[in-house]
């Protein structure tokens, strides 16, 4: 029982934080290259146009929902299964959501790296 | 690289303070406080001009950054497993790194770039905020 709760908690955190990059990776393509915003009109309109953002507030908001549930989750499980396996289903899920909602080309080579990464990230951390 | 600083900063204020209040005037906590705003900035500014599927990749070197300095400032024991995990990462990266930074709306069909171009375009981009896809137009257009 001990085990489902944890697993329930990884999966939240997964989908939270899922949705939290991909609303901030939303939010900063309709804000545009923030270099040239910078150059063009200052640095308070870059700020103006991150902070006027709705996307980006929901995002934050995804990011604290990700961030308090990885509390809740360690109450119920190890770190070291927690902590892993949260981090590395973050990175699939985050190329499958990239290529469903952000239309990004998640082509082998992004499979790949996503893969690679989240291996790695299994073992650094676990 | 912030997650370093966040991590050290998390259990010196466990260690040393009670208090949540007292811990934000603890200068450690403060440092990282600032280091993670910086990290949240220049991940949105990546954001700005790269796919998601290619910055978050890029920012898991910081993993691979955090077992260095544990295991040559701290001292700490990395073992062979770890290793295993920083090799993977760094290989995930280096595959994602020779790819297009942006993903071109305007021509689906153009065909990725060599290792050598993508990176040189990477760069570009990194430098001057010139937007990956007007490469990738003049790329596609060369070929067809």
């Amino acid at each position: 029982m001990k085990g489902a709760y944890t697993w329930g908690g990884i999966l939240v955190i997964v989908f939270a934080s899922v949705v939290g990059d991909i609303l901030l990776a939303r939010a900063m393509k309709q804000v545009g290259d923030v270099h040239t915003l910078w150059e063009r009109s200052g640095l308070w309109a870059v700020v103006a146009s991150v902070f006027g953002n709705s996307n980006f507030f929901l995002g934050v908001t995804a990011m604290a929902v990700a961030f308090f549930s990885l509390l809740f989750a360690l109450s119920w499980g190890d770190v070291s299964l927690v902590a892993p396996a949260a981090a590395s289903l973050t990175f699939i899920g985050n190329a499958f959501a990239a290529k469903i909602f952000l239309h990004e080309k998640v082509d082998r080579r992004r499979w790949v790296a996503a893969l690679l990464v989240a291996a790695g990230v299994a073992l650094l951390a676990g | 690289m912030l997650s370093h600083g966040m991590k050290q900063t998390g259990n010196i204020s466990l260690h040393h303070l009670s208090g949540i209040v007292l811990a934000v005037l603890n200068p450690w906590v403060a440092i990282g406080i600032v280091l993670l705003l910086a990290f949240f900035a220049s991940y949105m500014n990546a954001l700005s001009w790269a796919d998601l599927t290619y910055v978050l990749p890029a920012t898991s070197l910081g993993y691979v950054l955090l077992a260095l300095v544990a295991k040559f400032a701290l001292h700490e024991q990395v073992s062979p497993m770890r290793w295993v995990g920083i090799a993977l990462i760094s290989g995930g990266v280096g595959f994602v790194a020779g790819g297009p930074a942006l993903t071109s709306h305007e021509h689906p069909a153009s065909p990725p770039f060599d290792s050598a171009q993508g990176k040189l375009a990477a760069k570009d981009v990194a430098r001057n905020g010139a937007p990956a896809e007007a490469e990738e137009v003049v790329s596609s257009g060369v070929q067809q």
